[in-house]
């Protein structure tokens, strides 16, 4: 295995007027070269603020401790300067909606050529011609006419994979994709999905996949880490996750996830909704909605422990999942 | 359903285009949002209604409820047509015609509170109510949604979007409505709470016996609610079957395209399927593809299909279909979608 990021308790916490809210706490991960990693949570669970933090994203108010290793070197604490050599060069992220990641007065072309010049010394010219040749490879038609473009001439799934091929431009060694194709529809969708498998093949770059949608996970992700209330409460193969799952969490999502094939059978989701991070009830944060709870979880949290198999969870409750009702 | 289902609504020959600005100065456009719109909804079912963005599938619902007045063609309500209808008579049947949105907090007026918004429609389409009974009824309604009492002078914004959305299917069943259309009521919330308002959609139908039309882009969740499915593509409807015939016998290659897109949350399914993905994204509305719509993107489209529009046809069982080479088609592996 050849990893190449290693996250160790990485913490994100966020000032507020008269408080502090911790929204990624002890997050320990790695990351190995040419696999997708699904990062699977509700809103709050804090999966997009890790993400952000690692790339030196987030809001002015939020502060990481810890520590996200991309080689030798810590990406938390670096300077703006530094990261910026780094970042799109090295690891790169794209979000759930283009429009907002692209610039509207600038042609396509301007803004991936730009990544050439900037990050691999590329002369105007050549990377203009390269960036038109990344453009095919992510599946746009006509790529020579599309690169002249502005973003607004184009659809939804067409900016979505300029985005792509513009974080693919210097290929990094990692891709981090924050709910990619939510906005999209389900045909174009599939397209994409079926894009970022052959992009990890053929490249050999790492994903992660940060997603609600479990379905999403099913198709594309070798592992999972599941999320909530701002910790990891399950890590593990995706195949052993879906099929069995050991955190009453991770079971709960996959029972309130519709199945295209089947109908009539009631959904059997969680109760309750996901907590504020505000306001983390006490012990362990999934045990007010968890119908394995017992005294133990009311008191003290649990930690990720190794389950064996290359297996993690944080639950105390040791009894079979399956056959019982969450809830 | 042994005796034969009532039809609550008959659409026949429905159209509606909006006209849209051209590019500077040059003339003004024509959309053609939705058109030979033929169907019935039949008492007491869940009509599933699906297609990508752009299909249709909201104009048509706020067609249905004379939101927007379609350009031809009829809305018949247990055989009265509502497009016909004078204003005055179409607002006393509004009472029976209701709808729930996909965002929930922007779909509730901020400086109202929980009890004012359900009791809104009251007011206006039941003035013989007086302020207790109308208080009353809310809080029957509210308890039926899993709101508890207390919540009734709250406002908006101290709710959640799950607790956002079941206020807004108070609303819409404090009139004790017939039909409620329900425009991707579950697309914003979270997976946990999405689970939730589903289930209880299904109670209230039930407990009401009301008549739902359903509409939404996810295939899972139209699947798992509804009885029959309408499939609109660029406007027009491509097919229409119960839930069953169409997962597991889809006869259009679009029905089928989309099926095989949605994504399963079972990694060996997921990985066993070979997904025939849809080339390109829908056209455009304004200047839409010759003959079959479709046939741009359809894997089965013969030069013939840019000659000739297929009819929407009845095939057995009285499902509908509107390609013109559905016989010669096989129904994919069950594997493939994922059965």
């Amino acid at each position: 295995m050849n990893t190449v990021l290693d996250v160790k308790d990485l913490s994100v916490t966020f000032a507020l007027r008269h408080s502090e809210v911790r929204a990624v706490n002890d997050l320990n991960f790695t990351l190995e070269a040419g696999e997708t990693l699904a990062v699977v949570g509700e809103s709050g669970s804090g999966k997009s603020q890790a993400f952000l933090s690692i790339m030196g994203l987030l809001a002015r108010n939020g502060r990481t401790s810890g520590q996200a290793l991309l080689g030798e070197v810590n990406l938390v604490g670096m300077a703006p300067a530094a990261l910026d050599r780094i970042r799109g060069k090295d690891i790169a992220m794209i979000f759930q909606d283009p429009m907002t990641s692209l610039n509207p007065s600038l042609k396509i072309k301007t803004q991936l050529a730009e990544v050439l010049v900037k990050h691999r010394g590329f002369e105007r010219g050549k990377a203009v011609h390269e960036a038109i040749a990344m453009l095919e490879r992510v599946g746009i038609p006509e790529p020579a006419k599309r690169a002249n473009a502005f973003p607004h001439e184009l659809s939804g799934g067409m900016r979505q994979r300029v985005m792509i091929a513009m974080a693919l431009l210097c290929q990094p060694k990692i891709l981090i994709a924050d709910e990619p194709t939510t906005a999209l529809d389900v045909t174009v969708q599939a397209q994409m999905l079926d894009l970022f498998k052959t992009l990890t093949d053929d490249f050999g770059t790492a994903l992660v996949l940060i997603t609600h949608d479990l379905g999403v996970v099913a198709g594309v992700a070798d592992r999972m880490m599941v999320m909530y209330g701002g910790r990891a409460v399950e890590k593990g193969r995706t195949d052993d996750l879906f099929y069995d799952p050991r955190h009453p969490y991770t079971l709960g999502l996959l029972h309130s996830t519709p199945h295209v094939a089947h109908r009539a059978r009631r959904l059997d989701p969680i109760q309750g909704m996901p907590p504020s991070l505000e306001n983390l009830p006490k012990g362990c944060s999934f045990h007010p909605r968890c119908a394995f709870c017992f005294d133990r979880c009311l008191e003290e949290r649990p930690a990720l422990t190794p389950i064996g198999d290359g297996r993690e969870k944080a639950c105390f409750y040791e009894g079979p999942l399956a056959g019982r009702k969450v809830a | 359903m042994n005796q034969s289902p009532t039809n609550l609504i008959e659409i026949r020959d429905l159209k509606k285009t909006f006209s849209i600005a051209g590019v500077l100065f040059s003339r003004r456009l024509t959309l053609t949002a939705l058109s030979d719109i033929n169907f019935t909804v039949r008492q007491g079912e869940t009509l599933g209604i699906v297609g990508e963005s752009g299909c249709g599938k909201s104009t048509l619902g706020r067609c249905i409820l004379q939101l927007l007045s379609p350009d031809e063609g009829q809305v018949l309500w247990l055989g009265q047509d509502l497009t016909r209808l004078p204003a005055e008579a179409m607002r006393k049947r509004r009472a029976d015609l209701q709808i729930i949105f996909q965002d929930p907090l922007a779909s509730l007026n901020p400086r109202m509170t929980v009890g004012d918004i359900i009791a809104d429609p009251l007011r206006t389409l039941r003035p013989e109510l007086n302020g207790a009974q109308r208080r009353e009824r809310v809080l029957r309604i509210m308890e039926a949604v899993g709101l508890l009492p207390e919540m009734i002078n709250r406002y908006p914004h101290e709710f959640s979007g799950g607790q956002a959305q079941r206020i807004g299917i108070a609303r819409a069943l404090v009139t004790e409505p017939k039909l409620i259309v329900c425009d991707e009521p579950v697309s914003a919330l979270d997976v946990s709470i999405q689970a939730q308002i589903l289930n209880l959609l299904a109670e209230l139908k039930d407990e009401f016996g009301l008549t739902l039309i359903f509409i939404s882009h996810n295939l899972s969740v139209v699947r798992h609610v509804s009885d029959r499915i309408l499939v609109l593509y660029l406007g027009r409807i491509v097919e229409l079957a119960t839930g069953d015939e169409i997962y597991e016998a889809p006869r259009h290659p679009y029905t089928r395209a989309l099926l095989t897109a949605v994504p399963v949350p079972d990694p060996k399914l997921a990985r066993l399927r070979n997904i025939d993905a849809l080339k390109g994204e829908i056209p455009s509305p304004i200047n839409p593809p010759s003959g079959c719509t479709f046939r741009t993107r359809c894997r089965f489209a013969k030069p013939y299909c840019a000659e000739k529009r297929p009819v929407l046809e009845t095939i057995e069982n009285g499902r509908l279909v509107a390609c013109h080479r559905w016989r010669e088609i096989e129904v994919p592996e069950e594997a493939v979608l994922g059965a």
